[in-house]
């Protein structure tokens, strides 16, 4: 263990939230970066800014290299010694931000359930054996033991340090069997696509799915999903049409929750599954007796099947708002209900957190 | 825990027979160049521990701070995804502790080596380095044991809240004060003595009728509102305006025992740092300069070309429109050492101004390398900058100023004139980023709040981070705490009281 580790640890404590809240304020947000090409984002480090006087945004400076007095000058900047006062974009795979993401979430209240055993078995390839094919052999252990083997019998020489590795020395990954508790899970995310949502609630609200979707699958391997897209009609769609599609007319939201209800009655019972649905709005609603037709279908239908049934809405430059606030007033001290509002970009990992945060 | 400290403190990896073999033809090649550095020890480190010795400022151990945590993660990240790696690491102390990463080549090793030299013979000999404490690497120790005892007594989150709150008031140091005798305050009888005497001040003896001759009622009255004044700045404290805030509160703010032993060691540690600041162009030029001197022209071995090439170039690239502290200040010691190798210096040098004879110029002096010896002894940045940034330099080095174009939002060359540059880089340097700000007053209105002052030398304060700040200071001083500035031109003053920030505006004469 290093010194560090506990400073580190503090830190850490701090950006989640568990001490020191006091310094929640001066904290750059964690925000997520959009995707670069395939499977990869750039994701800022959370950052906590000591407050000192300085000076505001730089009139001017100085810079070094060709050009024209009018050209572009990339960021003048100061030779200074700012450590520590940047904001430091990385390249994180989709897996990792997961992981990163899952030390503050989890599936709330879910429950084992499921026809096969209560317990999942996995293999991980976590062990080493004497004993394994060669595609699985560990070069590094492997190199080590006849290193060790070489040198102990006085056969190394510095000047030509060829090791040659026998069968005795020779090392595989070997698989551990892991047992976790099997809970069979079915999320559904239905989305609200009506001509109300500008590009930015959709692109809010498709990055809000995404990383839900990402998370998800990295973390509970026994999830299955289903995708509803709405305005005034629902139709289920497959993964890539949820993300890309572009669609626009009026909104009806119970065609949404029927068509969930149905989807859940048909493939997936209750007793067997943990039931996850999740619907992304604007909240502005056609009417308000479509509004009641959903609370009625919600508490009859949906909500009593479901572990916890969750709602997102976006704010918009056209819409009401309205449906959020029924819902509050309906759901209000329902457990199994969690509403979450998503005023902006920067907001998408907070309402996340609302949704699945630990502890919630 | 400690093991750690005491491994990397006397017990350190030492280096493997072929980098220590290297390590003594080093040491005698920069001796032999005139180099006059501490005893240098160089360790080995994996990558975890240079990262974590770089987030502590170059040392094994630092009092506990969620800082160095976060400063960690970012270098560790930045690392294990190839964005950047540290080199070098050596810590002003005598005698110097150098870290080298333990899975670089060969090549680098010679490398840094060679810039390490450099490093420490700038710390040893560049006179604002002479008041820093060279036995800091005790001292740093003490503080951690010292902070986590604290922490023990009073509670971990309390403590490090009031590090929090001085460390947003570490940049108000002043790091010229060890350099400076400050006249001594006057003291409670001084100040009585010159109060009782207060009618006879100036009068001349004189018969009763030939007083009013002698000493004219105009001259008296003079005089006394001369006697008022000095009394009047003898009762102000402080006397004169103060730019060391931290070392004013100190002495003056009302602080319980344990929050006066942490701010007394985090301005310990600002002003051990502060030279550093003062001195980075310089220094790393100063070590850049020699690294590159003794690899090319005596240590580097033919195969190892490409990589030192690459390596180098890379700490001493510039990307577009930023200043590189390693290229400025290598190219500037090369460029004195030119000038005062080849005599251009003097009076005639400078009369002269036919472009061809000055490029001819050569008086053959060869005084240069005696020169940038010299230099390297007595100047700091600024006046490095001042005194030898000429003409002819900033046109070969290619610099610009920059503006923001509103229009196309981008930064954009606005100017290649050598005095709006050499006014730029000055500026640039003198600030570091932090403001001039000084203590005027500690019993503003009669109601003991304390009285800031900020120099203005052209550009705003970011206000959102002042109005945080002084609500800290505020917090320390127990009661209001203002700072007059200029915002956009006008005259302002802020104000805290530690809930929240007034803003008004004044008059020019405060």
């Amino acid at each position: 263990m290093l010194n560090i580790d506990r400073d580190l640890g503090r830190f850490r404590d701090i950006v989640k939230g568990k001490v020191r809240k006091d310094l929640k304020k001066y904290m750059s947000s964690g925000e997520l970066i959009g995707r670069k090409g395939k499977n990869v984002v750039s994701i800022p480090l959370p950052q906590i800014g000591i407050p000192r006087l300085r000076y505001g945004e730089n009139k001017s400076g100085v810079g070094q290299g060709d050009g024209e007095q009018g050209d572009g000058a990339g960021q003048g900047q100061e030779a200074g010694d700012a450590a520590g006062e940047h904001v430091l974009e990385v390249d994180v795979s989709l897996d990792e931000l997961a992981e990163i993401l899952g030390e503050e979430l989890e599936l709330p209240r879910i429950e084992p359930k499921g026809t096969k055993e209560s317990m999942a078995e996995r293999n991980r390839y976590k062990g080493i054996a004497q004993q394994g094919p060669e595609s699985l052999r560990h070069f590094k252990r492997t190199y080590r033991r006849a290193l060790q083997r070489t040198i102990a019998s006085g056969g190394f020489d510095a000047e030509r340090p060829v090791i040659i590795p026998i069968k005795e020395d020779k090392r595989y990954r070997h698989y551990v069997v892991e047992r976790e508790p099997r809970s069979a899970a079915v999320v559904v995310y239905m989305m609200d696509v009506s001509g109300s949502m500008g590009n930015e609630q959709k692109e809010i609200v498709r990055n809000q799915a995404f990383w839900i979707d990402t998370w998800l699958s990295h973390h509970y391997k026994d999830v299955e999903t289903r995708f509803i897209i709405h305005d005034a009609s629902a139709r289920e769609v497959d993964r890539h049409t949820f993300f890309h599609t572009r669609e626009s007319g009026g909104t009806l939201i119970s065609s949404a929750y029927k068509l969930c209800v149905e989807i859940l009655t048909k493939d997936y019972d209750p007793a067997e599954w943990n039931i996850y649905p999740f619907h992304f709005s604007d909240g502005d609603n056609w009417s308000g007796s479509d509004t009641r037709a959903c609370i009625e279908l919600l508490k009859n239908t949906l909500i009593p099947m479901s572990n916890q049934f969750s709602y997102a809405q976006v704010d918009s430059q056209y819409g009401s708002g309205q449906f959020i606030k029924d819902l509050l007033e309906a759901f209000g001290d329902e457990e199994a209900v969690t509403l979450s509002r998503v005023p902006n970009r920067d907001a998408i990992m907070d309402s996340i957190k609302d949704l699945l945060g630990k502890g919630r | 825990m400690a093991l750690i400290s005491n491994r990397f403190l006397r017990e350190g990896r030492a280096l493997p027979q072929e980098l220590e073999d290297w390590r003594q033809k080093i040491e005698t090649l920069a001796k032999g160049y005139g180099l006059d550095f501490f005893e240098t020890i160089f360790e080995m480190c994996t990558y975890e521990e240079i990262n974590m010795i770089a987030s502590y400022g170059g040392f094994p151990t630092r009092y506990p701070h969620w800082r160095w945590g976060m400063d960690y993660i970012q270098m560790q990240t930045s690392y294990e995804y190839g964005l950047s790696k540290i080199y070098e690491m050596v810590i002003n102390t005598d005698p110097s502790y150098a870290y080298l990463l333990d899975n670089n080549l060969v090549v680098d090793q010679k490398l840094v080596m060679s810039h390490v030299f450099g490093h420490v013979d700038f710390f040893k000999n560049n006179l604002w380095f002479a008041p820093t404490n060279r036995k800091m690497l005790d001292q740093m120790a003490n503080h951690a044991a010292k902070v986590r005892k604290l922490m023990d007594k009073h509670g971990q989150s309390p403590v490090e809240s009031f590090i929090d709150l001085c460390l947003s008031l570490d940049n108000l140091v002043d790091p010229h004060s060890p350099h400076i005798r400050r006249e001594r305050r006057t003291s409670q009888a001084e100040y009585e003595e010159a109060h009782t005497n207060r009618e006879v001040v100036g009068k001349i003896p004189a018969k009763g009728y030939m007083d009013k001759h002698i000493n004219p009622p105009e001259f008296l009255a003079a005089q006394r509102e001369k006697k008022a004044e000095e009394l009047a700045k003898m009762r102000r404290y402080p006397e004169e305006p103060v730019r060391d805030v931290l070392g004013f509160l100190l002495e003056a703010a009302p602080l319980e025992s344990w929050q006066h032993q942490i701010l007394q060691i985090i301005r310990d540690e600002a002003m051990y740092f502060a030279p550093q600041g003062q001195t980075k162009i310089m220094n790393e030029g100063w070590a850049t300069y020699w690294h590159t001197k003794m690899m090319t022209q005596d240590i580097l071995d033919d195969s190892e070309v490409i990589d030192y090439c690459d390596h180098h170039s890379g700490t001493t690239a510039m990307r577009p429109g930023q200043l590189n502290p390693y290229k400025m200040g290598v190219e500037l010691w090369r460029h004195i050492e030119e000038r005062w190798d080849k005599g251009q210096h003097g009076k005639d040098w400078v009369d002269c101004d036919d472009p061809r004879e000055r490029r001819r110029w050569d008086t053959g002096a060869m005084e240069g390398r005696e020169k940038i010896f010299q230099v390297r002894r007595t100047h700091n940045d600024i006046t490095f900058l001042d005194t030898f940034l000429t003409a002819d330099f900033c046109r070969q080095q290619g610099f610009f100023t920059t503006a923001y174009d509103k229009r196309a939002r981008e930064w954009v060359i606005d100017s290649r004139d050598f005095a709006d540059v050499k006014k730029g880089l000055l500026q640039m340097v003198a600030s570091r980023g932090t403001p001039r700000v000084m203590v005027t007053d500690a019993n503003a209105f009669n109601r003991g709040e304390l009285m800031l002052e900020h120099t203005h030398e052209g550009l705003d304060i970011q206000l959102d981070w002042a109005a945080v700040t002084l609500k800290n200071l505020a917090t320390i001083w127990r009661r209001s705490v203002h700072l007059d500035t200029v915002v956009d031109g006008k005259p302002i003053r802020l104000s805290h009281d530690g809930t929240e920030l007034k803003k008004s505006e004044r008059k020019e004469d405060g």
